[in-house]
This record gives C-alpha cells, sequence and structure tokens, in this order.
C-alpha cells in the first residue's frame, strides 16, 4: 500500500494515497460520523454528515468520498462542522417516524445513535412521514420504505455487491423512496431474499421476518416436540449478540439456551452438512469418474443463490447439485429417522433451524420437495439475531452458561461440515470426502488452501492421485457472473469447461457474513468469524463427512447408499425456470 | 433583385402558427408565380419574442411583427408585387417613429445587443447546411484542422477567455486542457443541451436556428483534445431542435464534415443525439454522465472531474450549447478579437431570456458587462403596465434576486456572484410591484423540490422543509424564529449538499431574505401581503361607498356577499375565496383590499 501523509486536525498519519480522508481519520483514531457510508461499499456521498474542512479551502468536503491529497490538513471537527451535522441529522429525523420503542433496529440503529450523539433533544422542524404501505410480501425480509433515510445502502449492495438489482431508487426529490424496481412488490421482484440489504440498512427500513412468536408459541403446545438445528456459522456470531467478540465458538452454549428455551432435542446443522458432503460429494464423483451428467457441478447449498439461478441463469439447472441445503437434509432426518429412532409422531415435531441467512426462511417453503417427511420438513427459521433476542427475553446469562452437547443420533458433525460456514468451506469439505472416493485413500493434509480467503473468485486445481479436479469457488453475486459466463461461453463454443466443480455462495465470505447474522459486520468481523470456523474445524477430532461415525450410522440404518433412491426421496430437489419479475 | 422573405420558425413563433405563414407565403408565390423573385426561408428565432411571430423580407430590411398566417397574401401582393411595405405589421416602436426603411439594429430591442451565440439565428436556414457553409460554417474547424495543432487550438480559447456559458463560468480551456492531457484510448466530447431553468430558452433556439455551429464546435473540441466521439444530450421536450440537430447531423455526414476523415484529413469525430426525459438535474454534469450510461440520473461526488474521469470512466469534455455556439466565431476571429468584447473577467457575450413583467420579452445576446437597467429598461423596453419595478431573477432557481440598487452593475459572472445570485444559463425574470417576494421564492423553491433527485439529504429534505416554511409565511401562520430555521437548513444545504444544485438549491431562500426581509416580517408579524399575492393574508371589506346595488353578490362565486338592495352589503369571510370578482364588479369602489 502507497502511502501520503496528511494531517488529521493537524495530527500527521500515513493514509493509504488511494484511500479517502474518511480512511485517514480513522488511522488517526478520529472518528468522522457517517450515515450512508460502509465499509462494504464503494462511498457516494449521499447523507452529507461526513462533511469536513481542507484547510485552506472555503467549501466542506464529504469524508467518505474525497480522495486524501498529500500535505493537506483536514479538519473533521470545529463548531460549525458540528452545527450543519447537528441541522443534516434533524433534517433526517423530521422525516423520520419517532417510533424507536417498537422498531427492529431499536438500539442497533445508527440514526438513533447519531441522534444521540448529537444531542438531539426535538426535532425543530416540521415533520414529513411518508404514507406507505410496508411490503410484507417476501417470507424474508419486511421492507418498510416509511423508515427509510434513503441512503442508498441496500440498492448499492443489492446492485453492486449482489447484482440482483432488486432494489432501485423510485420517484425524485421528496417523494424518493427505495423500492423494488419497477414498483413491484418484493416477492414479485428479482429479489433473492440474500437479506443483504437488511445487514446494511443503517435504519429499521428492512429487516428480517421476526417469528420469534411461532418459537415461543411452539415450546408452549403440548405434545409438541420442538426439535432445533443450528448452523455453522451461528456458532461464531451469536455471542456477537452478548457483547462477546466477533468469531467467539459459543457452540455448546447455544445448546445449553436452546434447552433453556423449550427446545425438546438440539441438533447440528453441521451433521446436516456432513450428509451434504455425501450425497452431493458422490453425485459429483460420479459425474466426474463416469461423465455422466453436466459438469461442471454447481454446489446448491445456497437459497439465494439456487433463487438467482433459477431467475437469471435458468440454463445452469442440469450443472445443479441436486442435493438439498444441510437445513433441508437435517429437517428431514429429524422428522424421519429421528422420529422413528425416539419413537416421536413425526407430526408431533416442530422443527426449527437457526440460520445466519434471511433466504433460509423463504428456501423452506421453495417448492413441494421441502416436505419429504409428509410435512414441512423444517417448520420455522430463525436467524441469528432473532436467536439472540430469544435469549435475551428469556433472561439467559448466555456469557456464562455451561457447554452442552448436541443430542444423538443426528447431532455429530465433523470439521467439514462446520466450515460449510464460510466461502469455499463446502468445496473444501466435499474435496475431503471426494478424495477418499476417487482415490480410495485419505486425503493426508484435509487444509486445501487454493479455496480458503477472501478473494470473489477461487480457483484452483486438485490433484487426485494424478487426476486433476478444476475447482473454483465464489462469492458475493457479483463474483459469480464471471465463472457463469465462462460455462456459458465453453458451452457455446465446445470449448473444454474451465471448471469440473464450483461452489457459490451469495453473501460475501459466505454464510458468516449472511443477511441474518449480528449487524455491524465488516471484514474484520468476517475474518474473525471466519477464522472461527477453522479454529473450530481445526480442533476437530474427525474432519472428513465420511469418517462421522453417526452419518455411517444413518446410511447403514436408514438411507442405504449415498444417493440411493431413498437418499433421492429426503435429500434430493428439484429447480425449474422462473421468471425474474413474477408479473 | 430578389427578395428574401425570412420567416421565425423558433418554437415560440411555430405556436403562434409561424409553419403556416411559411405555407402560405409558398402558396402566394406560387400563385403569382413569383418564384425567381422571392424567395421564403424558415431561420431560427429572432430574439425579440414579445412581437413574434416575425417575418423580415430582404434586401428591404422590412422587419414585419405578429403576422399571421392570413397575412401572407397581403404581404405578398403588396411588398413582393407592388413594393409598397404593409405599414400596419411593420415595427412601430418610439425609436422608428414613421420610418418604413430602418434596420433591425434601429430597433431599440437590439440597439444594444451583439449577437456571437445567436449570429446564424434568425438570418439562415437551419435546415440547409449550405447557408451556414455561406456564412463561414466548418471554416474554423477547417482552420483547427489544416493550421492549427490542438495546443493552438486551446491556447486560442486560453486567450478569449471563454468561460462555459452553463453555469458557473469555468474557464473553457481549462476544462479541454485537462482532457487534453489526460491519457485514455477514447475520450468523448459531450453537448449540454438539457436546458432546464425555467423561462431559459436561448440553448434551444441555438439548436433550432444555427445547430451547425455546435456540431462544429464540437469537432474543433474533439480534435483539440483528441476524442473522436461526441454526444448531444438534449431533452425530448425540444422535438424541433431535435428534429434540425438530425438533419444538420445527416448533412454534416453527407458533405464529409463529420465523420470519418473529416475534409480528407486524418481526423474523425462522429455525433450522436441522446434524449433525456428532462430531469432538471441531468443538467449537472455527472448527472448527465449517468444519465447517458442508462443509470438514473444523480450526481456523483467531484473529483473526479469528468475532464479527467467522465463517460464511461473515460475523460469527457462537457460544454453547453452556448459555449459551443461561440467557439467557431473565436476560432475565425481570433481569441484577442473576442477579449475586445465583454468584461476583462468575463469576456464576449451572454445570451439572455428576457421574460416576466418586462414589455419586450425575449432571448437578448449583449456584451458582458453591459447593465441590468441596459438589458431591462432599454432593450426590455421596461416594466410593463408602467408599474414598478421590483426585482429580476437571474440564473434560474439557483440564482437570486436583484434589486433596483444594482441595476447599473455591469454583469459578468463575477460581479452576479457579489450580488449574490449567478449568471446560471441566463434566464432573466422581471418582477414588478405586483409580485410577492415570498410567492417567487415560493415558486422556485417548489421548482427545487420537484426537480431535486432525491439522492443527498440535505437538498432532498432541505427543499422540502424551506416550501413548508415559506407555505406558512404566505398563510400567515409562520412565526419570526422560522427564520431562524430556515436560514439553518439554508445554510447545511449550501455546504452539505452534494452537487451545485442542492448547494445553491437555497438561494431562492437566502437571496429574498438578504434582500427584502421587511417583506418576510411583514407577512411573519403583520400578516400582511403588500401585493395581495399571497391571498391567506388578504382581505376584502366593503366600506361605506356601498349603495347596494348587488353587483358584487351576483358575481360573488361563493356566495359569501349578505346584504338587501340599497343596503351596506357585508364580505363573510370565512367564506371568501379571495377571488377579487367582486371589487372587479363594483362600480363604486366600495371593496377595499386590505
Amino acid at each position: 500500500m502507497k502511502t501520503v501523509e496528511v494531517k488529521i486536525n493537524g495530527q500527521s498519519v500515513q493514509a493509504d494515497a488511494a484511500g479517502s480522508i474518511l480512511d485517514a481519520a480513522k488511522l488517526a483514531g478520529t472518528k468522522i460520523p457517517i450515515l450512508c457510508a460502509h465499509p462494504d461499499l464503494t462511498a457516494w456521498g449521499a447523507c452529507g454528515i461526513c462533511i469536513v474542512k481542507i484547510e485552506g479551502n472555503p467549501r466542506l468536503v464529504r469524508a467518505c468520498t474525497t480522495k486524501v491529497v498529500p500535505g493537506q490538513n483536514y479538519i473533521t471537527h470545529d463548531p460549525e462542522i458540528q452545527k450543519i451535522r447537528k441541522t443534516v441529522i434533524e433534517l433526517i429525523l423530521s422525516n423520520h417516524p419517532q417510533e424507536c420503542l417498537t422498531c427492529a433496529r431499536n438500539q442497533a440503529c445508527e440514526l438513533q445513535k447519531l441522534a444521540t450523539d448529537f444531542c438531539i433533544r426535538e426535532v425543530p422542524y416540521d415533520t414529513n412521514i411518508m404514507d406507505l404501505p410496508k411490503d410484507t410480501s417476501t417470507e424474508s425480509v419486511i421492507l418498510d420504505p416509511v423508515k427509510c433515510v434513503q441512503c442508498g445502502r441496500c440498492a448499492l449492495v443489492c446492485q453492486s455487491l449482489q447484482d440482483v438489482w432488486a432494489l432501485e431508487f423510485l420517484e425524485r426529490g421528496e417523494k424518493t423512496r427505495l423500492a423494488p424496481s419497477a414498483d413491484v412488490l418484493l416477492d414479485e421482484s428479482p429479489c433473492i431474499k440474500c437479506g443483504q440489504c437488511a445487514a446494511h440498512c443503517p435504519v429499521g427500513a428492512i429487516y428480517e421476518k421476526d417469528e420469534t412468536d411461532k418459537f415461543l408459541a411452539a415450546v408452549l403446545a403440548k405434545n409438541t416436540h420442538v426439535s432445533v438445528q443450528i448452523a455453522p456459522a451461528i456458532r461464531v456470531a451469536l455471542g456477537e449478540a452478548f457483547g462477546m467478540k466477533p468469531g467467539s465458538i459459543v457452540t455448546g452454549k447455544i445448546y445449553a439456551a436452546l434447552r433453556k428455551l423449550g427446545a425438546d432435542s438440539v441438533f447440528d446443522t453441521n451433521f446436516g452438512a456432513d450428509l451434504t458432503v455425501m450425497e452431493e460429494g458422490s453425485e459429483f464423483v460420479e459425474k466426474f469418474l463416469n461423465r455422466k451428467g453436466d459438469l461442471p457441478q454447481l454446489t446448491s447449498c445456497c437459497p439465494a443463490w439456487t433463487d438467482y439461478m433459477e431467475k437469471y441463469y435458468p440454463d445452469m439447472i442440469p450443472h445443479f447439485s441436486t442435493a438439498k441445503s444441510p437445513m433441508m437434509m437435517q429437517g428431514a432426518m429429524a422428522k424421519t429417522y429421528f422420529a422413528q429412532q425416539k419413537n416421536l409422531d413425526p407430526k408431533d415435531i416442530y422443527s426449527v433451524a437457526i440460520m445466519p441467512c434471511t433466504a433460509k426462511k423463504f428456501e423452506i417453503r421453495r417448492s413441494s420437495d421441502m416436505n419429504s417427511s409428509g410435512a414441512p420438513d423444517v417448520d420455522l427459521v430463525l436467524t441469528t439475531r432473532e436467536l439472540g433476542r430469544l435469549i435475551k427475553m428469556a433472561g439467559i446469562d448466555f456469557e456464562n452458561l455451561a457447554d452442552e452437547k448436541a443430542d444423538s443420533p443426528i447431532g455429530l458433525y465433523t470439521g467439514a461440515g462446520t466450515i460449510f460456514g464460510v466461502t469455499g468451506g463446502v468445496m473444501e469439505a466435499a474435496l475431503r470426502t471426494a478424495y477418499k472416493l476417487v482415490a480410495g485413500e485419505e486425503l493426508k493434509n484435509v487444509e486445501i488452501n487454493p479455496v480458503r480467503g477472501t478473494d470473489g473468485v477461487k480457483k484452483g486445481v486438485i490433484d487426485i492421485k494424478g487426476t486433476a479436479v478444476k475447482v473454483a469457488a465464489a462469492h458475493g453475486m457479483i463474483n459469480v457472473k464471471s465463472i457463469l459466463e465462462e460455462i456459458r461461453e465453453a458451452k457455446k463454443t465446445g470449448k473444454p469447461m474451465p471448471y469440473d466443480f464450483v461452489e457459490v455462495m451469495a453473501c460475501y465470505g459466505g454464510c458468516i457474513a449472511g443477511g441474518g447474522q449480528p449487524y455491524e459486520t465488516d471484514d474484520k468481523v468476517r475474518a474473525a468469524r471466519t477464522a472461527g470456523l477453522y479454529t473450530d474445524d481445526a480442533k476437530s477430532q474427525l474432519r472428513c463427512s465420511h469418517l462421522n461415525p453417526e452419518i455411517l450410522h444413518i446410511y447403514e440404518k436408514f438411507l442405504g447408499k449415498p444417493c440411493s433412491d431413498k437418499a433421492h426421496k429426503y435429500l434430493h430437489t428439484h429447480y425449474q425456470k422462473r421468471p425474474v419479475y413474477k408479473k | 433583385m430578389k427578395n428574401f422573405i425570412l420567416v421565425c420558425a423558433g418554437t415560440a413563433c411555430e405556436s403562434s402558427k409561424a409553419d403556416d405563414i411559411y405555407k402560405n407565403f409558398l402558396a402566394e408565390i406560387e400563385k403569382h408565380g413569383l418564384k425567381d423573385d422571392a424567395q421564403v426561408i424558415k431561420t431560427g428565432c429572432f430574439g425579440f419574442c414579445e412581437k413574434g411571430p416575425i417575418v423580415k423580407i430582404l434586401p428591404d430590411e422590412a422587419f414585419y411583427v405578429e403576422v399571421k398566417p392570413s397575412d401572407a397574401k397581403e404581404m405578398v401582393e403588396e411588398h413582393i408585387i407592388k413594393g409598397r411595405f404593409v405599414k400596419r405589421l411593420l415595427y412601430a416602436g418610439d425609436e422608428v417613429g414613421d420610418k418604413e426603411n430602418f434596420e433591425a439594429s434601429d430597433i431599440q430591442f437590439y440597439k444594444k445587443q451583439y449577437r456571437i451565440a445567436l449570429r446564424n439565428c434568425g438570418f439562415i436556414d437551419a435546415e440547409n447546411i449550405e447557408e451556414y457553409i455561406a456564412r463561414d460554417g466548418y471554416e474554423a474547424l477547417a482552420k483547427c484542422i489544416f493550421e492549427m495543432t490542438p495546443d493552438q487550438v486551446i491556447e486560442e480559447l486560453k486567450v478569449s477567455g471563454l468561460r462555459g456559458r452553463g453555469g458557473a463560468g469555468f474557464p473553457t480551456w481549462m476544462k479541454w486542457n485537462f482532457a487534453k492531457n489526460a491519457e485514455a484510448d477514447q475520450k468523448y466530447i459531450l453537448c449540454n443541451a438539457d436546458e432546464g431553468d425555467p423561462g431559459a430558452y436561448m440553448d434551444r433556439s441555438i439548436l433550432e436556428g444555427d445547430p451547425n455551429s455546435v456540431l462544429e464546435a464540437m469537432a474543433i473540441a474533439g480534435y483539440a483534445v483528441g476524442a473522436s466521439k461526441g454526444i448531444i444530450y438534449i431533452r425530448a421536450e425540444y422535438p424541433l431542435a431535435i428534429h434540425r440537430l438530425g438533419i444538420a447531423i445527416n448533412q454534416s455526414y453527407e458533405r464529409g464534415l463529420i465523420g470519418q476523415n473529416i475534409f480528407g484529413s486524418k481526423f474523425n469525430f462522429d455525433i450522436e443525439v441522446r434524449l433525456g426525459a428532462g430531469a432538471f438535474v441531468c443538467g449537472e454534469e455527472t448527472a448527465l454522465i449517468k444519465s447517458i450510461e442508462g443509470n438514473r440520473g444523480m450526481p456523483t461526488p467531484k473529483p473526479p472531474f469528468p475532464a479527467i474521469e467522465g463517460l464511461w470512466g473515460k475523460p469527457t469534455i462537457i460544454n453547453n450549447v452556448e459555449t459551443f455556439a461561440n467557439v467557431p466565431a473565436i476560432i475565425l476571429k481570433g481569441g484577442k478579437w473576442h477579449t475586445t468584447i465583454g468584461t476583462k473577467g468575463s469576456p464576449g457575450t451572454k445570451v439572455f431570456a428576457l421574460t416576466g413583467k418586462i414589455n419586450n420579452s425575449g432571448l437578448v445576446e449583449v456584451p458582458m458587462g453591459t447593465t441590468l437597467r441596459d438589458v431591462v429598461f432599454d432593450i426590455g423596453g421596461g416594466i410593463r403596465d408602467n408599474k414598478k419595478f421590483l426585482a429580476v431573477q437571474t440564473g434560474g432557481p439557483s440564482g437570486g434576486v436583484i434589486t433596483e440598487k444594482d441595476l447599473d452593475t455591469p454583469i459578468d459572472f463575477d460581479s452576479l456572484v457579489a450580488m449574490g445570485s449567478m449568471m446560471g444559463s441566463g434566464g432573466m425574470i422581471v418582477m414588478n410591484e405586483d409580485d410577492c417576494i415570498i410567492d417567487v421564492a415560493k415558486f422556485y423553491m417548489d421548482f427545487c423540490v420537484e426537480e431535486s433527485c432525491g439522492k443527498c439529504s440535505p437538498c432532498r429534505i432541505g427543499t422540502k422543509k424551506l416550501y413548508q416554511y415559506l407555505d406558512k409565511i404566505s398563510k400567515g401562520s409562520a412565526v419570526e424564529e422560522d427564520i431562524k430555521k430556515m436560514e439553518d437548513i439554508s445554510n447545511a444545504m449550501k455546504l452539505a449538499s452534494l452537487c451545485e444544485l442542492g448547494k445553491t438549491a437555497a438561494n431562492p431562500v437566502l437571496s429574498t431574505l438578504n434582500h427584502f426581509k421587511d417583506e418576510y416580517l411583514k407577512h411573519i408579524v403583520d400578516k400582511k401581503c403588500r401585493s395581495g399575492k399571497c391571498k391567506d393574508l388578504v382581505s376584502f371589506v366593503v366600506n361605506d361607498k356601498c349603495i347596494g346595488c348587488t353587483a358584487c353578490k351576483r358575481k360573488c362565486p361563493v356566495d359569501c356577499i349578505s346584504g338587501e338592495k340599497k343596503e351596506l352589503h357585508v364580505i363573510d369571510q370565512t367564506k371568501c375565496i379571495k377571488c377579487g370578482e367582486c371589487v372587479a364588479a363594483c362600480k363604486f369602489k366600495a371593496i377595499d383590499k386590505i
């Protein structure tokens, strides 16, 4: 990184030569207030709160979008700047409903924090609150345009990071609002439910559909066996809701908390992930070795990605692994195998999944294949944020909970299942088992570095005893396009396929940075959660799915072989072309 | 000698049936077999829109005004056949008296004008490139290509001191020089024809009357900075300008004046037209670029400036129509010549669109440094109906009001800013004593509320709040502290908005507050509106002159006047809608407006 010397309020700092004044101020330990800027996004200077002075220049500039110039001294705080910032915040508040107490973002709202910091005790201007209905059309997120501050983060995420273009600015001037393009409902829009809009919204204008009530009702209901599974990425993020550091591994505490909340059985989606590896890995090996079916095989664990593919790239359907996601497999096994083992009527099981993801709420109803047990295999999906609230509501001292273990027989998991929560992890887990299936022996070093890391697209060639497997892992939908285009091009021209196996996760960083995870996720937080999962994997005694004794057991007792007819019945699904716009 | 009948075919005259006039002339000429003796030509705007449609017959210099289609017959029979002026249609201002033979430049409206940008408007047929060529058209481009290096072209512009006519007056040569020095495989020349200030129409008129001057200048710019592509961004609501641009582009391509190997040289330059949907903000250069790129027209932060990183991320020159129209003249006559016109800081001329409560509305091009008094009272012929001058709004919604005390200040880019206004694109709206300054500020603020792109919060929310305060003031429900709030909001908008539109959107308030604080206070404290425009602050009251004739009672549209015949009438203030019909109906001055 080339650095230049600039001054922040007279204090010299070596700033990134290509960075902004905002970045430089951070290095100098000076906090400039922001509302529209977000570390994940290219700053675009909408809110007008981060204005600063350049010494000797009469005009104020936006710290977020103005690049540093060597030698300049930036005044980030003085009474005049603070007064203007306060006026701008007051203006924003004058168009914002004062409903903090009942807002989804109460105490987690960036605007609320600004109002606190700027000592705003009243809104001096006449208020203009828009009169627009909430968009509750999807299972995943609720869009409340009335609370929107038009910062544009959601649209920037949706367009520039996710390449979905479901959200756009509509109308002009005071009527400007963020809404699905063409002013349709979210459900009718190209929205893939990834929830990154909600994760990036500074206020309560887009948020996950809160379904904690359903959980409370289920544990209260008589004769209901509440069975809960937790996704890999939850264990390194939930602690943040209780003031713990990002990446803190709290698996045992979550099991304990869930039991305190009234769960009758507690499982781990990591088991489902191990099962997915068996199915998806076998499916791949079959295609790869016997050249049956279309390569590359594309992973299918991520429901947002699946939705995207069905809308934008339906020609990829033959490439899609038919394996269900770990969550759906886990749910199906809870209502069949587990029910059998415990002599439970599947009808009495209420299957709950704690997920880092809003699209998972949509996935459980995406097709009739999700009811393979005869009823919904998963009845309810709660995000990490919702679980955090449930635990707080129950007054559980989370940090001091003693670790507990998951229930058997579908609770034990390997490190391979754990790393499903991070980009490259599904690929790595699948390759650990594929290696065994192809080479007939165990992979010595199970850490497959080419698919680790934060690059948007990671490519590598894995050598399995002289056979080269060309793999790629992409995360953040904008990064997926290039790979899909390469595949299309190869199909069109008949040139050799560039890949054999491709992993896709819709969210940048993977599920650890999913749309349902605790707020304030940035690259630092992503790195910490990722490290948490890799640490958990490294500490695992078993690191390959095919070595999980409970997995071996379930095949032996229930499913037969991977990709057997029975496995297909419960663990596989179908895809269909869907219109980008429903209407 | 052959007669040339020039019929104004600008948008204003066209809407007064200039096209029918043109067709009737053709028919009359045909009918009388005068094809060899007279030629009818559709020209661009003469500028003197107040008196349109205008028909000028050469070589007699007969300046006919307010011509109707039915007049063509008489004009051909009298003027063309018999050689007699049609007196009833001749312009007849005091300055020309009864004279028939006078030059257009004798007319008060034209006397102090100096035309560079409008040099061909009203003289040539915009749809015939030969006429442009006959008036030295494309000679400047040839001169650049064959006799000048790109640096010399830019140097000539530097010497000329030409500043951008679209708003802030940035030196044109500097923009060109930035783009020239930027390394890139492709550069673009954009012509900003997204004229959006209320009342301004100089760019439209230039494109309607002399489109080739802009094409030529764009090619010159392309040559100077090394760009091979030009795009004219024009609002779709300018159909005539778009039509004539299309013709001009086709004709210039046919003659090899635009396109590949211009004049047989190695220089290539293509021009295309892109239509905008008419958003005011798309006149802001970064928003304009976004719009051309197919995105929502919203400004982006500067830097990077378009000259370095513009359309599709490439170095891009954006000049407005009027700026371009000046360029060929400067190249041909030299930068030095240009500095002999206008002021030191702002050489050359500026076109103003003079409208409002003025006798001669129209387009006027005057040397920079002309005083506002000259423009309003000499060229504009003073205030309509002999009313008292109140103020002039210059610079459109982003500008400000200029009052009596500044009428004698020579106007140029810098003096206007010093007066708290700006040049803008040159809109000039004259107000008289019948106007209420709150009402004027409300009008402009309403425009800003509608036209804010909605991106940045100070502008999006601030404009609306300011409008609401103005509205309260006009309705008598504001309090004195509201002025302080308006100032706070305005200040935040000025300093924290992203683009120039937002930074200046509070000007209608700041400028009127600065010059007319007493009027604000009169509205707020006394609940009175001097002009009576703010209807909520006006009441109509019957005085004792009333004889009970019931005329007012019968006229009142809401039946709020009561009283028997020959008895004093009473107006029910709760029902009165302040339409003033009763005052007009009363023959005895028995109703006071207070």
